[in-house]
């Protein structure tokens, strides 16, 4: 975890050496780092003073642990600090003794909160719930179709009374309904309104005492800056907030206002969205966002579905060929089908530190399609052609062209690439212990060792996942040059 | 209420915020050091980002210095001055085309107040006796179309959409031909609202770029980008990547009738040269005003 430092950290910190206690220069030159890190990931002012005091009282005179630089040591301590802020117990929604539960959102406008609601529904429709929505957002146009089009999709029954109703009416009504129905969740979509405007603020608060929410969410998205904090205050003193769901972590914002909620308020985050196609909602882990907040990307989450769905036995098998050098075209494929187990590969090159600032990404065409064709191209090859690519003339790269309906010229990127990827093996092998834990991290870079990807060479060398093994940057530009 | 009023009106809330913060400040009666970091502070919970935060920061020192200020409570003027500054760099003119029907490409995030923009936009052209079209490239969010097919209905224009789940570019083709035959002077394209780094969500819209100036030629004369003002430093990330993509002219910043500042249009005045040409400042149609760097700042930093 703590190689993965965001790099502007690490450069600072690498000057520091010295062991045994942290000093208070230490600490301070990491604070003015962590502050930085934090106000770019949109925590408050306010919070980051108070957090930051409280991290540098904590650490001063910390014990330097033998694997870690002091700087390492105070982030460290930063990670853990931010970790335990915004985590506690794992929050579930609180479900009533007596059916139905009745759940109300809130927020802002374009918070996601009509979505959101959606794929609540959707998550309790799953663990055998009956739920009940309830369309009280009666001032945006077509909001109501909106619920009642996503209802339709999840197969969720919607209770509306059109626009020319109050809201609290609409609810009075609602929950009958859920009576009569024998629905066991009720979910209240209220309408986006500003937390100053007092009219609808008041307006929620009656719908509040009239429904009797087991639970009042806020929904949050997850882009929102300084004004989180304001936002969220006045929203629980006037509704005693019993959490609240981040919108919009598909993005790449790095959601530094969870934090400033959560210390503004004390409500736990109880779920995450991540992007408009409705799949029910996901726990929220407050390690995983103290990294991104810190930027130092979603490692544990990209480690964590590497370890579910790379195979470690291959990993291993493979981790010994590239040491042999006895890499081969069925190697290269089997290799670029682990990565692409990980998910579609946007989302993992996001979470992977430092990737999502990377110069020349936007220009990758990180569509799956590309691995088809190079899978059906290695497909198309006899055996004798994949153990040993080397015997591949024109007439025979013409053959596998027609057979896997591409052309010679994708053929020949095909080979070209996989001879780059065989090169950079020999070079790693002599680091290649480390290989084993990150394969799929590193297979994936060497994917990306394609002519159509500038800068990628040079940018992965600076990632701060690879700064352990100091002699890959030098060896990648090497082997660039060579290529020219 | 003039424009200027109007505006600084919208904006109280903003002011009140920032200037309440502040106010302390300036009944103190000494200048030194700690006036002016807590003058960043401010400027950094207004959104404005560590460097442009300095930048303006250094800018009211070196004003304060020029015209020999002593006392804190004259500092205000010079923070709306060095604001004014900073955001008058680029030229907030909307864009029209030089004959023929004019299209404005209004893209954005998801939430950030696309197709609410675009209905106070409809009602502001129109209220200038303009003809205007609305365009429902807003295919993929349910009951999106609904929604503008109401604001149409709302302002009285009239309003080309298709089936949901329907190509956004053949929408916006048939908003052309329809303009062409109609002799419309504005045509307002909605587009589904989409997070920067979605990868083929942006080449849709690239599409829709592509489309527009073929069928079109020199449009969009307008590529609005909608910000939500309370959003953070990722506005930074999304103003790059959609002005990459379709060469953004503009910058719709909405909701500042809250309490947030909407700061983060400085770094992306600053480091971009995006202008703001809009903002949105309520819930009613009329809410939408022509942005005014000084009436913005002025807001931001002066008492009542």
């Amino acid at each position: 975890m703590f190689e993965a430092l965001s790099s502007s950290l690490q450069k600072a910190l690498s000057k520091l050496r010295s062991k045994g206690k942290l000093t208070e220069e230490d600490v301070a030159l990491a604070m003015r780092e962590v502050r930085l890190a934090l106000l770019a990931a949109d925590v408050n002012v306010k919070v980051i003073k108070q957090f930051v005091d409280r991290v540098r009282e904590r650490a001063v005179g910390v014990d330097v642990q033998n694997s870690l630089t002091p700087g390492q040591q105070v982030v460290k301590i930063v990670y853990e600090e931010l970790t335990e802020l915004m985590g506690g117990e794992q929050a579930k929604i609180k479900m009533a003794a007596k059916p139905p539960t009745v759940i109300m959102l809130v927020g802002l406008q374009g918070a996601g909160k009509t979505t959101t609601i959606a794929k609540l529904a959707l998550s309790f429709k799953q663990h055998e719930h009956r739920p009940l929505l309830i369309a009280a957002d009666v001032y945006r146009p077509a909001a109501i179709q909106q619920l009642e089009v996503l209802g339709t999709q999840i197969d969720v029954p919607v209770f509306q009374l059109g626009q020319s109703q109050l809201p609290k009416e609409i609810v009075r009504q609602g929950l009958r309904a859920a009576q009569a129905q024998g629905a066991d969740i009720v979910l209240v979509d209220t309408a986006g309104r500003l937390h100053i405007d007092e009219d609808l603020m008041k307006e929620l608060e009656d719908i509040q005492s009239l429904a009797e929410p087991d639970e009042v969410l806020l929904v949050v998205d997850a882009m929102t800056g300084q004004d989180a904090v304001h936002v969220a205050e006045t929203f629980h003193q006037r509704l005693s907030l019993t959490g609240v769901i981040l919108t919009k972590l598909d993005g790449d914002a790095r959601g530094g206002a969870a934090l400033t909620i959560r210390s503004a308020t004390g409500c736990p985050i109880k779920y995450v969205g991540l992007g408009e196609k409705i799949e029910p909602l996901q726990p929220f882990h407050p390690d995983r966002m103290a990294s991104r907040i810190l930027g130092m990307g979603d490692v544990l989450s990209l480690i964590e579905r590497a370890e579910q769905t790379v195979d470690m036995e291959k990993a291993r098998e493979m981790e010994q060929k590239m040491r042999n050098a006895s890499f081969t075209l069925d190697d290269f494929r089997e290799m670029f089908q682990q990565v692409r187990n990980l998910g579609p590969l946007d989302q993992i090159m996001k979470m992977i530190p430092g990737m999502n600032k990377m110069k020349g990404l936007e220009n990758v065409d990180l569509g799956d399609k590309r691995f088809l064709r190079m899978d059906a191209i290695i497909t198309s090859m006899t055996k004798e052609e994949r153990a040993n690519p080397d015997v591949m003339n024109a007439s025979r790269r013409r053959r596998v062209a027609m057979g896997s309906g591409t052309t010679v010229r994708e053929v020949n990127q095909v080979l070209n690439q996989f001879e780059q990827t065989r090169q950079m093996m020999k070079k790693f092998s002599g680091i290649g212990k480390k290989m084993g834990r990150r394969n799929a991290l590193s297979a994936l870079k060497s994917l990306g060792m394609d002519g159509g990807i500038p800068n990628l060479q040079d940018e992965l060398g600076k990632l701060p996942l690879s700064a352990e093994g100091s002699n890959f940057p030098k060896s990648r530009r090497h082997h660039k040059k060579k290529k020219k | 209420m003039g424009i200027f009023e109007r505006f600084k009106q919208g904006l109280k809330k903003s002011r009140g915020a920032l200037f309440g913060r502040l106010g302390h400040l300036f009944s103190s009666n000494r200048l030194d050091d700690s006036v002016y970091e807590e003058m960043e502070e401010a400027f950094l919970a207004a959104d404005m980002g560590m460097e442009t935060s300095l930048q303006v920061v250094e800018r009211v020192r070196r004003l304060a210095r020029e015209n020999k200020i002593q006392q804190p409570s004259e500092l205000p003027p010079l923070m709306a001055q060095a604001l004014t500054e900073a955001l008058e760099k680029v030229d907030p003119t909307p864009s029209v085309a030089a004959d023929g029907p004019t299209l404005v490409l209004v893209v954005g995030v998801n939430g950030a107040g696309k197709t609410t923009s675009i209905g106070k936009l409809a009602h502001y052209y129109k209220s200038q006796g303009k003809k205007v079209l609305l365009a429902a490239g807003d295919t993929f969010r349910a009951a999106a179309t609904e929604q503008l097919v109401a604001w149409g209905e709302r302002v009285g224009c009239d309003v080309v959409r298709h089936v949901a789940g329907a190509d956004p570019a053949a929408v916006v083709y048939d908003a052309i031909q329809a303009a062409k035959s109609r002799k419309v002077d504005f045509i307002l394209c909605d587009t589904a609202g989409r997070l920067q780094n979605k990868d083929h969500l942006m080449k849709e819209l690239a599409k829709i770029y592509k489309v527009a100036s073929r069928e079109l030629p020199g449009s969009p004369h307008e590529v609005l980008l909608v910000l939500d003002g309370t959003t953070g430093q990722n506005a930074i990330s999304q103003a790059k990547v959609f002005r990459e993509v379709v060469q953004v002219s503009g910058i719709v910043l909405t909701k500042l009738d809250g309490t947030a500042k909407g700061g983060v249009v400085l770094p992306i005045v600053q480091e971009l040269g995006i202008p703001v040409k809009w903002v949105g400042l309520g819930e009613s149609k009329e809410d939408l005003q022509p942005f005014s760097a000084r009436a913005f700042a002025e807001s931001l930093c002066e008492e009542e």
